[in-house]
């Protein structure tokens, strides 16, 4: 007698998200994405097939940054200088999105300009960080969302102290947001019922809900990334969001990643460990329910594409 | 599955003689399923209910260990989730030699040799695998003297049986049996004692050749999918779980092997295998900058999610402190510490570092949950009384945690506050350049 091959019913599923906007939809994207829909833990496909593919984005930045690894101007080189021609490089290393991080330095007469380059220069759909300081964040992205009006571009990363402001500039110039909490599955619902309240649709709001890199604290992300979605697809309305982290972020500040020098003989070759570090969180996080990952380095994006690749296959 | 006290009632003798201590055979039963009693403290169950009994208090996976001068184990997993309870035999890690390999020795001894250190833990390789595409006899007998951790043979029977025979009385893992030899890969596991890989691209071919080689007394095996697909890989691994954990389906309750030797990209689908269920994962070569990661994700996916790894919480003392040198702060989540702990040891600096408790979080879990603000903070200054070991009073608090310096300024009111890095890694050059 053949087994039975034991399915979860889920009576709930994950939204489908649209992230940029075609000329067709009132952009200028070469092709806009789609992300989430999933109504299975991840890559169950004899359950349900996946809707949509996890996606990778690369991030770069308005400004040379100056505390990146040596290890990230070797692929880059002269680009990093450049944001436009950083985008171009990232979407020929197969970047499916781009993550444009404003700095601190950035003004809003420079971020807008950085943010109309980066559309010029690349197709691809556009996710826009503000240095992370609330008022700052406030002072750039108003502007920029309203210079990209229409782009669907995704504005980060509101957080429960800034985003009031993003939220609402979100709707007023047809964006979307990313929704950061801290590793916790309650601050991460609780942040979607404050935004959903203000009126952004729900198929606006893309979830970060953090990690820590590989050996610092990857476990407590992984599991928040599975309850979600395990509370998702049993209904919970404000957890069925796709949802996006920022692993090339979180590995490339571990210290595997970022120092070459006076570090054990028994950690091995240092480029090749730090890909490794920044592959491996990021393929913990794909397993465990990540549909955008941000990466940094052109290996990594490679090696997990093709994985994502294997996991929508079969 | 385990079975309800009034299951278990069915299978007594239901005479209610006292004899075990409980007034009726009832209250034994109820014990017995909350497995607070034995159940041989009742003499008078049959042979027959003993056997059902002992059928179903088994574990849905089965335990397999391999034995040689260490021991490695899979199995005995009770959840699908890490976060419903944990998971607890930690998949062993093996990398695979080839016996036509003059070089194995020295291969099998740099191996042996690398261990490398994580918060505090050494982690090892736990055991190789050699194929047998060469004298397997002699290639054991080389490994053998460099190493002393657990096998896995590949190759057919005749292949490996010399190997076998050079490393008797250990448990080693042979593989694999499938429909074309399970008859003979049988044969030499029942021979030697050895654990079995049973390979097959189904459940339901693995379920056949499983009945054939149990009837042969091979009990100690281990599920080979025949893949190294990720997407067909994790369907299979996930569905075998899927059974024994919720239906208690025991024709597949084994713990599963990952030839990550045989995958496209090693270092992804041993990634994959760990988080996903696997019990042995064998790599191709040793190369230290692809174990490490991978040592280091096992032991994250394996920590128990209610019991996070803690430090003491205390004053630390680093690099010899003197009483004018800084006083940091921190929580006594493990990672956190370490990270801290070996970035100023590095720099050579002296520090004192206060460990606060933040039960186990790190500084942001720990800010966010309540764990970690100016209350607590102040506690553990007073409490460990900084103050005495101190010429200047001035405590440095994480850069995630800026926000908290006002209260603590209110709270420790004769105190310094100063705000460092966000990131341990920054620490040394906040240090030599700001604490000046
Ligand atoms: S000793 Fe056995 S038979 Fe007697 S009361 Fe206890 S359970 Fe029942």
């Amino acid at each position: 007698m053949p087994i039975e091959i034991p399915k979860d019913k889920w009576p709930g599923s994950i939204k489908a998200v649209t992230i940029g906007a075609t000329a067709a939809e009132g952009g200028t994207r070469a092709k806009s994405i789609t992300i989430g829909g999933q109504n299975t833990m991840p890559y169950l496909q004899f359950e349900k097939p996946t809707p949509n593919t996890p996606v990778i984005a690369i991030e770069i930045k308005s400004r040379k940054p100056e505390d990146w690894s040596p290890l990230l101007e070797k692929p880059w080189g002269e680009a990093m200088a450049d944001p436009a021609e950083w985008a171009k490089k990232a979407e020929a290393a197969g970047a499916d999105l781009l993550v444009l991080a404003l700095t601190l330095e950035d003004t809003p007469d420079s971020a807008v300009k950085t943010v109309k380059a980066v559309l010029a220069a690349s197709g691809l759909p556009l996710v826009v960080w503000g240095p992370g300081q609330a008022e700052k964040d406030n002072e750039l992205l108003v502007p920029v969302a309203e210079a990209a009006k229409g782009e669907k571009v995704v504005l980060g990363v509101c957080e429960d102290k800034n985003y009031r402001t993003i939220v609402a500039t979100a709707m007023a110039n047809g964006h979307l947001v990313e929704a950061r909490t801290p590793m916790d599955v309650n601050l991460a619902k609780q942040l979607n019922i404050l935004i959903s309240d203000m009126g952004l649709p729900m198929d606006r709001i893309v979830m970060d809900p953090t990690t820590g890199a590989l050996g610092y604290g990857i476990e407590y992300g992984y599991s928040v990334m599975e309850r979600l979605r395990l509370a998702a697809l049993q209904g919970d309305a404000m957890t069925q969001l796709p949802m996006m982290v920022t692993p090339g972020f979180e590995a490339w500040k571990a210290k595997e990643s970022k120092v070459g020098e006076g570090v054990p003989e028994a950690w091995g070759d240092w480029e090749a460990r730090a890909v490794n570090w920044e592959t491996l969180t990021a393929m913990a996080l794909v397993e465990s329910g990540a549909d955008v990952v941000v990466l940094r380095h052109p290996e990594s994006v490679k090696r997990v594409k093709a994985a994502i690749g294997e996991l929508m296959a079969a | 599955m385990a079975l309800s006290g009034i299951q278990i009632y069915k299978l007594l003798p239901q005479t209610n003689c006292k004899e075990c201590g409980f007034p009726t055979c009832l209250a034994f039963a109820m014990k017995l399923a909350a497995k607070q009693v034995e159940l041989s403290t009742c003499p008078y169950v049959t042979e027959e209910s003993k056997t059902q009994l002992a059928e179903s208090s088994a574990p849905p996976i089965r335990l397999v260990a391999l034995k040689a001068g260490t021991e490695v184990k899979a199995g005995n997993e009770v959840v699908l989730f890490r976060h419903e309870k944990t998971f607890y035999n930690k998949p062993g890690i093996f990398v695979r030699f080839k016996a036509s390999d003059s070089g194995i020795a020295a291969k099998a001894a740099a191996a042996h040799a690398y261990s490398v250190n994580y918060v505090g833990m050494d982690f090892v390789v736990d055991g190789f695998a050699i194929e047998a595409d060469g004298d397997l006899g002699a290639a054991v007998k080389a490994v053998r003297g460099a190493t002393d951790r657990p096998l896995v043979l590949i190759g057919d029977a005749a292949a490996i049986e010399p190997g076998l025979q050079a490393c008797s009385g250990e448990t080693v893992l042979i593989h694999a049996a499938d429909a074309s030899n399970w008859e003979a890969m049988a044969a030499l596991a029942a021979k030697y004692k050895a654990a079995l890989a049973v390979k097959a691209d189904t459940l339901d071919g693995l379920v056949d050749l499983i009945e054939k080689i149990k009837a042969k007394g091979v009990e100690d095996l281990v599920l080979d999918f025949d893949t190294t697909q990720l997407g067909k890989w994790l369907a299979m691994s996930t569905q075998v779980r899927r059974l024994a954990i919720k239906q208690n389906f025991r024709a597949l309750g084994y713990p599963v092997f990952a030839p990550a030797y045989a995958a496209a990209d090693e270092g992804i689908f041993a990634a994959e295998a760990i988080a996903k269920y696997a019990g042995f994962v064998v790599l191709d070569k040793f190369v230290p900058e692809n174990v490490y990661p991978l040592l280091v994700l096992r032991e994250n996916i394996y920590t128990d999610p209610q019991k996070p790894i803690q430090v003491q919480p205390g004053i630390y003392e680093i690099n010899s402190p003197k009483p004018e040198d800084p006083v940091l702060i921190t929580t006594n989540f493990s990672i956190t510490y370490f990270a801290v702990a070996n970035e100023v040891e590095g720099s050579g600096l002296p520090a004192w570092l206060v460990v606060t408790d933040a039960e186990g979080m790190s500084v942001l879990t720990a800010w966010a949950a309540g764990k970690f603000d100016a209350e607590r903070i102040a506690k553990a200054v007073k409490g460990f009384d900084v103050a005495s070991k101190v010429s200047k009073k001035r405590v440095v608090l994480p850069g995630h945690v800026a926000v908290l310096s006002g209260e603590l300024e209110e709270e420790l009111p004769d105190w310094e506050i100063r705000v460092g890095p966000r990131e341990a890694v920054d620490l040394p050059a906040f240090m030599k350049q700001a604490l000046n």
